[in-house]
């Protein structure tokens, strides 16, 4: 069973991640003012369950930290601590605490420092949050470590136990000198009060018991037993009398009715034996059953109205009858009644993401096998054998599991308002979030791996783009800075985009920084956006350079790398006095792709098809060349920038442009371009493979396809090929990074 | 035939570890995720017992076992709740639902166990 507990372990530490980012949503919304109570109980909740899980799995300081902020939460839940600023402030601390404990739990790591959050927690508590909920927090306690090196956790876990274990104290003491050989026996009686059946209680069930310990029912007094037309049903009468031997504990005894109402007649007395000394057991009928010992018990039955003790005919009424022993349940909540029996519940199920890969990875093996059966056949055998049909299952089956990995980009978003409020807190900005499209749905992988990215470029916008309020008021904007943060599906792609509207990037000090960083020669001749684009270049430090405000100096090349290991584009657009804007142009899915076959000599390229949007073939002349390194096609009047693919791959060709192909492709960046090939083959799904397992990421290929004849195909990236400037030939040369 | 039992928590690890520490002694277990998707679950498979969360979305733990409790069908089935912690206010309620029993989490595999044969042998 550790198997499978380990893996129920991992969907636990799966449900924290997703605990967190709730009360995350939850405690950011409390921060700007929603204290509504359904947010207060959604982060109560995830708590609430993160605490329930940790005990489970026995991590003892992450349960006893959850304890304590669950506290809070409750208090704060029941209306009895506002959720004021002051309050949601020292939850949201508690909250980091919390995330680092989950973490410190998942990666069996120390866990984090939580004496001194510990105490601002007890602090609101104690206050009933009317007192500042920062006092100046307590020292972290010097945790002293012992000589094998293991610091002491400053958990506070005396006040509950997560196995409801008691420690046992032994002492020599304790150990009785030899009992008698037969200690005397018990006598007990039990009588189940009225109502003692109600709530699906059943005094057999203590009897049987007792008797499989070795007890015998002796006698049953049945002098209650009324007459058959005031007998309810329901309702008990008798008082059993058992005789247990003496060797059974009390406790043992006592246990047997922890399941059973305390007002119910229990008695149980040791036996008259002369020779025993009786210990003084205060044992009275009424006597509380001893409770939470095990970590369960049994409730005290509900008292029973004496109206419905007595049997009323039943009336034929439509509605259904009120039970006679609950009658809570059905006359005081008439709505549970109403509530309709069949409820339409979406229904899930949790997966590991390892599965899906795995199932997308034989998917991907299908649509390939089926690509080399379709060459292999002949049309006319495709059909007998039914092939078209097979291919259009897999396509299904394909689109099913990629719609699996799909999820709402909301969940990368959701993060952000908390930072801009801690931005705005350490830059004393006023930002407003203006948030389109967070239920676009994209691959769960992009999700994971653009929260990065995304932090980076928030960050930067506040730090860089948005001014301060003085300034802005003095440039005619608004005091209050906004960016706009906003997700859409174009095509194969989903466009994020974050835009500020602060004064812009300053180019004059990028050019100036990057030709002093000798990212650029000092005449170079370069254009607005490729300035702009200096801001990712590696070792382009944007902190002290676009502005003078503190910042984390996040090198947005990091960001530009992140983006493209992800086969997207970052692009920047800036407005001197209006506003900068990022976009990242994202792939929709990691794993499949449809595709252009296109030839090049002896080798073939796969060209992404959502960038293809038409094709030419040239006539004489169509084709100019404007520079020994550039040329460009005519095409109906305009004309496009043509790159020659297998030149930028450093391959020779000696083919005339009439006898190649131009395929017009749109890119992000350069627009409409054309990419001369030798001939197309055919288009088709393929099934992308990473190159990056075995090799660097090189830049103008986006990955690599298994054809179906078994060969190998490289997967063009259009955008960072077109993106590699005017002259085509080897352009691509030292950009491999 | 062994007890069938429906057990009804919010948290996917909480009901494997249910299902997993009752499916080990011998009990057939039906899960669901919240109150309403509970309720739904009780009509169909008619458990032996019911062993509920408290705190869930949608349909809470009280207002479930009060929605079972008026079903007249379900008036015997023992149901035990199962929360992390247990005031005297929460065990008030929980026994005005129609609540059998109590069982605190965590728990050990062996007493949820004998809890449950308490009230379902």
């Amino acid at each position: 069973m550790s198997d499978e507990l380990d893996e129920i372990q991992g969907i636990f530490f799966e449900e924290c991640t997703e605990g967190l980012a709730v009360a995350e949503a939850g405690l950011s919304a409390m921060a700007e003012g929603d204290a509504s109570s359904e947010t207060i109980a959604g982060v109560f909740r995830a708590v609430h369950s993160i605490k329930g899980g940790s005990g489970a799995f026995g991590h003892a300081a992450l349960l006893a930290f959850s304890h304590r902020f669950e506290n809070v939460l409750d208090e704060v839940r029941g209306g009895r601590i506002p959720a004021s600023a002051e309050v949601t402030k020292t939850l949201l601390g508690a909250f980091d605490i919390l995330s680092d404990h989950v973490a410190a739990a998942q990666g069996g790591t120390e866990p984090p420092a939580d004496a001194a959050m510990l105490a601002q927690l007890d602090a609101v508590l104690e206050s009933k949050g009317a007192v500042a909920a920062a006092p100046a927090p307590a020292p972290e306690p010097v945790a002293e470590a012992d000589e094998f090196g293991f610091t002491p956790v400053a958990a506070v876990v005396e006040d509950f136990d997560p196995f409801g274990f008691e420690p046992v104290a032994v002492a020599l003491e304790d150990f009785a000198p030899v009992e008698p050989a037969e200690p005397a026996g018990w006598t007990v009686r039990f009588g189940p009060s009225r109502g003692a059946l109600g709530n699906g209680g059943e005094p057999m069930l203590v009897i049987r018991e007792l008797e499989d310990m070795g007890a015998v029912v002796t006698s049953v007094d049945i002098d209650s037993l009324p007459g058959l037309r005031d007998l309810d049903p329901e309702d008990s009468y008798f008082v059993w009398t058992l005789r247990v031997p003496g060797t059974v504990g009390e406790q043992d005894i006592r246990d047997c009715f922890d399941f059973v109402a305390p007002d119910s007649l229990i008695e149980i007395d040791r036996e008259e034996v002369l020779v025993a000394i009786v210990p003084e057991v205060p044992v009275t009928p009424a006597a509380p059953v001893a409770e939470d010992d095990d970590g369960f018990g049994v409730f005290e039955p509900l008292p029973v109205p004496e109206e419905l003790l007595t049997l009323v005919p039943l009336e034929p009424a439509p509605v259904v009858a009120a039970p006679a022993a609950v009658p809570a349940a059905a006359a005081e909540k008439p709505k549970a009644e109403a509530r309709p029996a069949s409820v339409e519940v979406a229904q899930t199920i949790r997966v590991d993401l390892s599965k899906l890969d795995q199932l997308l990875n034989l998917v991907g093996e299908l649509v390939i096998r089926g690509s080399i059966l379709s060459d292999r056949l002949s049309p006319a055998d495709q059909e007998r054998v039914e092939l078209p049909e097979l291919s259009r299952l897999t396509r299904q089956i394909q689109d099913n599991v990629m719609s699996l990995r799909a999820q709402p980009i909301k969940q990368a978003f959701s993060r952000v308002p908390r930072m801009l409020r801690d931005l705005s807190a350490e830059t004393g900005k006023k930002v407003i979030l203006e948030t389109i499209g967070e239920m676009t749905e994209v691959d769960k992988g992009v999700i994971e791996k653009i929260g990065d990215p995304l932090t980076h470029m928030i960050r930067n916008a506040v730090d860089h783009g948005i001014e301060s309020a003085e300034e802005r008021l003095a440039a005619g904007k608004p005091a209050e800075g906004t960016i706009h943060l906003s997700a859409e599906q174009k095509g194969a792609r989903i466009i994020v985009r974050v835009r500020d509207d602060g004064r812009g990037i300053n180019r004059e000090r990028v050019r100036a920084k990057a030709i002093e960083r000798g990212i650029i020669s000092a005449d170079a001749a370069i254009s607005d956006e490729e300035i702009d684009g200096l801001i990712c270049a590696p070792g382009f430090s944007t902190a002290e350079t676009i502005s003078n405000i503190s910042g984390r100096g996040v090198g947005m090349d990091v960001v530009r790398s992140n983006v493209e290991a992800l086969g997207g584009r970052l692009e920047i657009n800036s407005i001197p006095g209006e506003g900068t804007t990022f976009t990242m142009a994202l792939p929709l899915t990691l794993a499949i792709l449809d595709g252009m076959i296109v030839r090049l000599g002896d080798q073939r390229f796969v060209l992404p098809l959502a960038n293809v949007i038409e094709t030419v073939q040239p006539e004489p002349g169509q084709v100019k060349e404007t520079s020994p390194t550039s040329e460009v096609i005519e095409l109906r009047g305009q004309y496009l920038s043509v790159r020659r693919v297998g030149e930028l791959f450093g391959m020779r060709s000696q083919r005339a442009p009439e006898d190649s192909l131009v395929i017009i492709v749109e890119s992000e960046t350069a627009g409409h371009v054309g990419l001369m090939v030798d001939t197309i083959d055919n288009r088709r799904e393929v099934v992308i493979k990473s190159l990056e397992d075995n090799l660097h990421p090189i830049r103008g290929l986006g990955g690599a396809t298994i054809l179906g004849d078994g060969s190998i195909a490289l997967i063009l990236d259009i955008d960072a090929l077109v993106a590699t400037g005017g002259s085509s030939k080897y352009a691509l040369k030292g950009m491999a990074a | 035939m062994s007890k069938l039992i429906l057990t009804v928590d919010d948290s996917a690890s909480m009901r494997m570890l249910l299902k997993a520490s009752l499916a080990a002694q011998g009990f057939r277990v039906e899960a669901a995720d919240d109150g309403e998707h509970g309720l739904e679950r009780m009509h169909e498979v008619k458990p032996d017992l019911l062993i509920t969360d408290i705190n869930m979305p949608k349909m809470d733990g009280f207002e479930l076992i009060e929605a079972v409790r008026a079903v007249p069908e379900f008036r015997g089935t023992p149901i035990l709740v199962l929360s992390t912690e247990f005031s005297d206010e929460k065990k008030t309620r929980a026994r005005e639902a129609g609540a059998t029993g109590w069982i605190t989490k965590p728990f050990e595999a062996a007493k949820l166990g004998a809890a449950v044969r308490r009230v379902c042998p």
